[in-house]
C-alpha cells in the first residue's frame, strides 16, 4: 500500500508554485501545480543525480517557422511545462515526467490526491 | 532574489549554498562509500574574474598593471583590458541556476579564500579528495591580441593562486598557466614556477591560433620533461572562431569548439613526432569528452599509411602514441549502446590513461558516478579512473587523506 504523505493546504499554493517534501530518509518528491493540475515527481534527475525538482521550472520554447520554412525567431509556449534539472539543464514535460529530448527517461512520477484542503502523495 | 524565467513562472530563492545543490552527490558519495579509495579530479574550476583586482596587484608590468587597477576599480564602461570577450552563455539561459546565483552564496569571512571555501564544499560532497584548479575566463586568454597581456596577466595570476590558494589547501593544486602565446614568457614560466610543489603540470589553453610543433616552443617542452612533470592541454570553445563558431546556436559551438581545438593540437603533435623528440613528457588531453580520440586515431592512422613520407619521424601509428597519452573524462559521452563507450575505453586504454574529472561548477560538469557507475568497469579500474591514475600521472603525495595508500 502507498504511503502517504503530507504536502500542506491546497489553498498555499498558487498557480506554477511547487513544493518539495522528505520522502524517506534519503530523498525528496517535488509537488507542483501547474495548469490546475497537481503532479508530483521524485528530487531525482536519471541523467546524473541531479535533484531535478529544486530547479526552474519553464515553459517549453518553440522556433517560429513561417509557411515559406524561414525561421522568424523563438517564443514560449506555455501550455507545456518543463522541469529543468539545475545541474545540466535536463528538461522534463510536467505533464507526464519524460525528458523532452529523448523520452525514454523520465523523472518518477507519484500520485497526488486532493481531500477536502489537504494535498497527499502517495510514495 | 528573483529568478526570471518564461514570463509567468518567476522563481524566487531565499539562498544558494553548494553543498545544498550536491546532497544528492553526497547521497551518492555514501552509498558508493567513496571514502574508501582516493578520488583525484584533475579539471575543476574557480572564477578568478571575481578576484581579478587582488591578481592585478601581482603584474609586474607597470603600465599594464595600472590598466588592470583602474579596470579593477570600476572600469571605464564594458571593455575590458584582458578578456578578449567571448560570446555565450553556458548556463543555458538560467536554467543550471549555480550560475546566476554564486554570487549569492556567503563563505566565512577567515584566512581562507572565498575560493577555498566554495571548491572544499563541492569536493566534499561529492567525495573528492585532490583536485587540480583551473581558471575560467582565463581560458580564453590565448586569443588576446595583445601576447604581452597573456604574458603579464599569467604571472599575476599563477603568483596570486600559489601564494593565496594552494598554499592555504593542500587539496588543492594546479597546472600552471602558459603564456602560450610568447615563447620567451611561457619558457620563463616553466623555469620560474616549474619546481612549485602545488604545481603537478604545465597547462596550455587549446582555443588559440598557434602551432605547438614551432621551434620556439622546444625549449620549453625540453624543460618540462625535465622537470619531469606533465603538459595538459585545456580545451574551450570559440564562438568568434569562423568555422566551428559558425552556428547560431551555443550548443554546436560548444560540442565542436571543445574538441576541435585539442583534434588540431593532437595532430600536429603526432605527425611532427614530438613523442619522440621529448619521450619523458607526458601529454594530457582535457576537456573534450573521448567520442573525438577514437575518431582521429583512425582518420590519421588511415592517412599516414598513405602519407608516410609526412611524418618520418613516427615509429609507429598516429594511434599507438596516442594511446600513450592521457585524457581527461568529462563532459563524457553517454551513448544509449554502452559498448560503443566501452570500445573507446579499450582504444584509450583508459584503464592507466584515463582520469577523471568534474569540470565542476561549469554547466557540463560529471560527478564520480559517470565512471564509478559503468556496468563494463570492475572495481579496480572505477578506482584508478577516479584517481589511481592520476596520482601516478602527477606523483601526488594523498597522505594526508589517504596515509596508507598504495597504488592498485
Amino acid at each position: 500500500m502507498a504511503r502517504e504523505i503530507l504536502v500542506g493546504k491546497a489553498s498555499d499554493f498558487k498557480e506554477g508554485d511547487k513544493k518539495i517534501v522528505p520522502h524517506g530518509k534519503n530523498s525528496e518528491i517535488g509537488v507542483y501545480l501547474v495548469h490546475g493540475n497537481w503532479y508530483a515527481y521524485a528530487n531525482l534527475c536519471p541523467h546524473q543525480g541531479g535533484p531535478a525538482c529544486e530547479g526552474l521550472l519553464m515553459a517549453k520554447v518553440e522556433e517560429v517557422i513561417a509557411e515559406d520554412k524561414t525561421y522568424q525567431g523563438m517564443r514560449f509556449n506555455h501550455d507545456e511545462m518543463h522541469i529543468v534539472c539545475p545541474w545540466h539543464g535536463w528538461e522534463f514535460d510536467i505533464a507526464d515526467g519524460q525528458a523532452v529530448a529523448d523520452r525514454k527517461w523520465s523523472l518518477r512520477k507519484f500520485d497526488v490526491e486532493l481531500r477536502g484542503e489537504d494535498v497527499y502523495v502517495l510514495a | 532574489m528573483d529568478l526570471p524565467t518564461s514570463d509567468i513562472h518567476k522563481q524566487a530563492v531565499e539562498s544558494f549554498d553548494t553543498s545544498s545543490l550536491l546532497t544528492n552527490a553526497a547521497r551518492q558519495r555514501d552509498a558508493r562509500n567513496y571514502a574508501a579509495f582516493p578520488i583525484v579530479d584533475v579539471d575543476c574550476h574557480h572564477y578568478e574574474n571575481e578576484s581579478i583586482s587582488e591578481i592585478v596587484k601581482y603584474i609586474d608590468d607597470p603600465v599594464l598593471k595600472q590598466m588592470g587597477m583602474l579596470y579593477t576599480s570600476g572600469g571605464t564602461g564594458g571593455q575590458t583590458p584582458f578578456n578578449p570577450g567571448l560570446v555565450g552563455y553556458q548556463d543555458i539561459a538560467g536554467r543550471v541556476t549555480r550560475y546566476p546565483l554564486r554570487k549569492t552564496e556567503t563563505t566565512p569571512a577567515d584566512d581562507k579564500h572565498r575560493d577555498v571555501h566554495l571548491s572544499l564544499r563541492w569536493m566534499d560532497a561529492m567525495g573528492v579528495d585532490y583536485v587540480c584548479l583551473f581558471p575560467t575566463p582565463m581560458l580564453s586568454l590565448g586569443l588576446h591580441p595583445q601576447a604581452e597581456v597573456e604574458a603579464g596577466l599569467a604571472k599575476a595570476y599563477n603568483r596570486w593562486l600559489l601564494e593565496n590558494i594552494t598554499a592555504k589547501e593542500d587539496r588543492i593544486k594546479t597546472m600552471l598557466y602558459v603564456p602560450f602565446s610568447d615563447p620567451e614568457a611561457a619558457y620563463e614560466t616553466v623555469q620560474e614556477f616549474g619546481d612549485h610543489p602545488d604545481v603537478i603540470g604545465f597547462m596550455i589553453v587549446s582555443v588559440r591560433y598557434h602551432a605547438v610543433h614551432s621551434n620556439p616552443y622546444m625549449k620549453t617542452y625540453a624543460l618540462m620533461e625535465e622537470i619531469g612533470k606533465p603538459l595538459g592541454f585545456h580545451s574551450n570553445y570559440n564562438w568568434n572562431d569562423r568555422l566551428v563558431g559558425n552556428s547560431n546556436r551555443f550548443l554546436v559551438t560548444h560540442a565542436l569548439g571543445f574538441t576541435v581545438y585539442n583534434a588540431v593540437h593532437i595532430c600536429n603533435w603526432v605527425v611532427n613526432g614530438l613523442p619522440e623528440r621529448f619521450p619523458k613528457l607526458k601529454t594530457v588531453w582535457i576537456e573534450s569528452g573521448l567520442a573525438w580520440i577514437p575518431w582521429v586515431m583512425q582518420r590519421l592512422d588511415n592517412d599516414y599509411k598513405m602519407r608516410w613520407s609526412e611524418a618520418p619521424s613516427l615509429k609507429g601509428l598516429p594511434s599507438d602514441y596516442m594511446r600513450e597519452m592521457y585524457y581527461t573524462s568529462q563532459p563524457m559521452e553517454m551513448p544509449d549502446r554502452k559498448e560503443i563507450l566501452q570500445m573507446t575505453f579499450d582504444m584509450i586504454k583508459a584503464d592507466t590513461q584515463l582520469l577523471w574529472a568534474s569540470d565542476y561548477p561549469h554547466w557540463d560538469m560529471d560527478v564520480p558516478s559517470v565512471i564509478y557507475d559503468l556496468p563494463f568497469l570492475d572495481e579496480n579500474e572505477k578506482r584508478r579512473i577516479l584517481g589511481g591514475n592520476a596520482i601516478e600521472l602527477f606523483d601526488l603525495d594523498v597522505s594526508s587523506r589517504f596515509p596508507n595508500y598504495k597504488a592498485a
